[in-house]
C-alpha cells in the first residue's frame, strides 16, 4: 500500500512537492518512517530526523506505529520571526 | 459615587470601554491586563504587531528585547517601525510607537541580545514571555529559561508563507523541546533574510500570539497549550496538531538533564550573533577577491572551472555572474552527473550560507573540488562592486 506523507515549510520547498509517497507492506514505526524517507531523499535525511511527525493530527513519538491508511504530516522546525 | 474601577482612571475606563462591555472580559479582565507584565523577545515581524496590540489592549508593563536597529528591509512587515526610525534601535522605535498608542503602558527596553547570562534575570520580572526571535539558538534559550522559571512561552515562528504557533508551559503541557528535541543542522533552515517572507504572514501569526497572551492574562477561553497551530497563507489553511509532553524531555521530562541554561550557539552549531549566521568555515572556500582575480584572468574556461549559482531563478533574475550556471540548491542532488563534468566547482549564493551547505553536501558525494564563495553576492557588493544589486 502507498502511504502519502504531507510535508511542510522547508521540507516542502526542498522536496519540491507537498507530498511524498512511501510503499508499505504493513505498519512501521515513526523511526522507520523517518529512515525510509531519508533513504529516498538522502539530502533531506537530517530534516526528516528532526521534523515533528503528526499521525492523524496528533504528535507521534519515534516508537509509535504508522499504518498505511494514516494521515501523516511532517513539520520541520522553522525559526523565522 | 462608589466605583469598582480599582485603580483605573476615568480616562482609562473610556479607553477600554469595548473591553469593559465584554461580559467575559469586563473590568476584571482589564484590571488583570493592567497588573500584568509581558516580555517580547524580538521586535521583528512577529514582535511588531504583538507589541502594538498588547499596548493598545492595556497590558501594564511591556518589556522589549532586541539588539538590532531598524533596517529598510524590515519595513515590509515590521509595522511598529516607520521610515523616520531607520537606523535607530528597534527597542527605542517600538517604545516611541507604544507610547503614542497608549501612554498608560510602561515600556522597558532591553537593547541587547538575549543570552544565557542575562535571560533569567530579564525573564524573572515578567508574567508571560512572547517568543518572536529569528534564530534557533534564541528559541531554545527562551524555552529553557521559561521552563526553569515556570513561565508561559507564547511561541510563534514563520517561514516564507507558513507559520507555527503554540503556548508552551511545562507545568501544564509540553515545551518546545518536547516537539523538537534537536535543532536542525546549521544552514538547513534558512532565515527570513535567506528565504524571504511574505510581509503579512508575521502579522497574522503575531496576532495569534497577542491573542493567546491576552487570554492567558485574563484567564479566559481555551489556551493553545498542548496544541500546535499551523498556518499556510498560500492555501489559506489552518491545521492543528495535538501535542504531547515527552516524558523523556531533557528539560521538562521526568528526569531532567538540563537544570540550568546551556551554551545555545554550541547546541545549535551556530556562531554567536554579529558574525556569519552559519558555520561556513568547515567547507573549502574562496574569497570574492580571489573570485574576481579568476574571473578577470578568464582562467575559468581554461581550467574547466564551473561557477555555480545555487539560488532560485527569481534571484538569478535580480543579479548573477554572466559566467555562472544556475542550479538551484534543491536540484543539486538530481544534477550531480552534470556537475561531474567540471574540473572544479565554485559555488555561490546570496550570502554564502546556502552555497556552503551545497559544498558540504557535494563533498559527501565525492566532489573534493567544490569550493564555497565566502559571503556570496553580498560580499561581492560590499568588497568588489558597490553597484551590485543587493536584496
Amino acid at each position: 500500500m502507498t502511504l502519502t506523507v504531507q510535508v511542510f515549510a522547508t521540507l516542502k520547498e526542498r522536496a519540491g512537492a507537498p507530498t511524498l509517497s512511501l510503499e508499505l507492506a504493513g505498519p512501521i514505526t515513526v523511526r522507520e518512517l523517518r529512515a525510509r524517507l531519508g533513504e529516498q531523499h538522502p539530502e533531506l535525511a537530517e530534516l526528516f530526523a528532526r521534523a515533528l511527525v503528526a499521525v492523524n493530527r496528533e504528535f507521534a513519538f519515534d516508537h509509535e506505529a504508522v499504518q498505511p491508511t494514516d494521515e501523516v504530516a511532517l513539520f520541520p522546525p522553522v525559526s523565522g520571526g | 459615587m462608589q466605583t469598582a474601577a480599582n485603580g483605573l482612571s476615568a480616562a482609562e475606563l473610556r479607553r477600554y470601554a469595548r473591553h469593559l462591555t465584554l461580559p467575559e472580559f469586563g473590568l476584571e479582565g482589564q484590571q488583570k491586563l493592567r497588573a500584568a507584565s509581558v516580555l517580547l523577545v524580538g521586535l521583528g515581524g512577529l514582535g511588531a504587531p504583538t507589541a502594538m496590540y498588547l499596548a493598545a489592549a492595556g497590558v501594564g508593563r511591556i518589556g522589549l528585547v532586541d539588539y538590532d536597529v531598524v533596517d529598510e528591509s524590515n519595513l515590509q512587515r515590521q509595522v511598529i517601525h516607520g521610515q523616520s526610525m531607520l537606523g535607530k534601535p528597534k527597542v527605542l522605535s517600538a517604545a516611541a510607537r507604544i507610547h503614542d498608542i497608549n501612554p498608560y503602558v510602561e515600556v522597558v527596553p532591553y537593547q541587547t541580545a538575549l543570552r544565557r547570562d542575562n535571560a533569567l534575570d530579564i525573564f524573572r520580572d515578567y508574567d508571560v514571555i512572547v517568543d518572536g526571535a529569528d534564530n534557533f539558538a534564541t528559541r531554545y534559550l527562551v524555552n529553557d529559561a521559561c521552563v526553569l522559571l515556570d513561565k508561559p512561552n507564547v511561541h510563534g515562528s514563520i517561514f516564507r508563507f507558513e507559520g507555527q504557533v503554540s503556548v508552551f508551559w511545562a507545568k501544564r503541557g509540553p515545551c518546545y523541546r518536547c516537539l523538537y528535541p534537536e535543532p536542525p543542522p546549521p544552514g538547513m533552515i534558512p532565515s527570513c533574510a535567506e528565504a524571504g517572507v511574505l510581509g503579512v504572514l508575521p502579522g497574522l501569526i503575531g496576532l495569534v500570539q497577542a491573542t493567546e497572551t491576552v487570554k492567558l492574562i485574563a484567564g479566559i477561553g481555551a489556551p493553545l497549550i498542548g496544541r500546535l497551530l499551523l498556518y499556510d497563507a498560500l492555501d489559506m489553511t489552518f491545521r492543528e496538531v495535538k501535542l504531547r509532553k515527552d516524558p523523556h524531555c531533557p528539560i521538562c521530562g521526568e528526569q531532567p538533564r538540563i537544570t540550568e541554561l546551556i551554551d545555545y550557539d554550541e547546541f545549535c552549531g551556530t556562531p554567536g550573533l554579529h558574525t556569519h549566521p552559519f558555520d561556513t568555515a568547515a567547507v573549502p572556500e574562496i574569497t570574492v577577491h580571489e573570485l574576481r582575480r579568476r574571473l578577470e584572468s578568464a582562467e575559468l574556461e581554461r581550467t574547466n572551472t564551473w561557477l555555480v549559482d545555487v539560488r532560485e531563478p527569481y534571484e538569478w533574475q535580480i543579479v548573477h555572474f554572466p559566467q555562472a550556471r544556475l542550479i538551484p540548491m534543491r536540484e543539486v542532488p538530481q544534477r550531480l552527473d552534470e556537475l561531474r563534468q567540471a574540473s572544479e566547482l565554485l559555488v555561490y549564493c546570496r550570502s554564502g550560507a546556502r552555497s556552503a551547505e551545497v559544498v558540504r553536501y557535494l563533498h559527501t558525494q565525492g566532489f573534493k573540488n567544490a569550493k564555497n564563495v565566502r559571503g556570496g553576492i553580498l560580499a561581492w557588493a560590499r568588497e568588489i562592486d558597490p553597484n551590485t544589486p543587493v536584496y
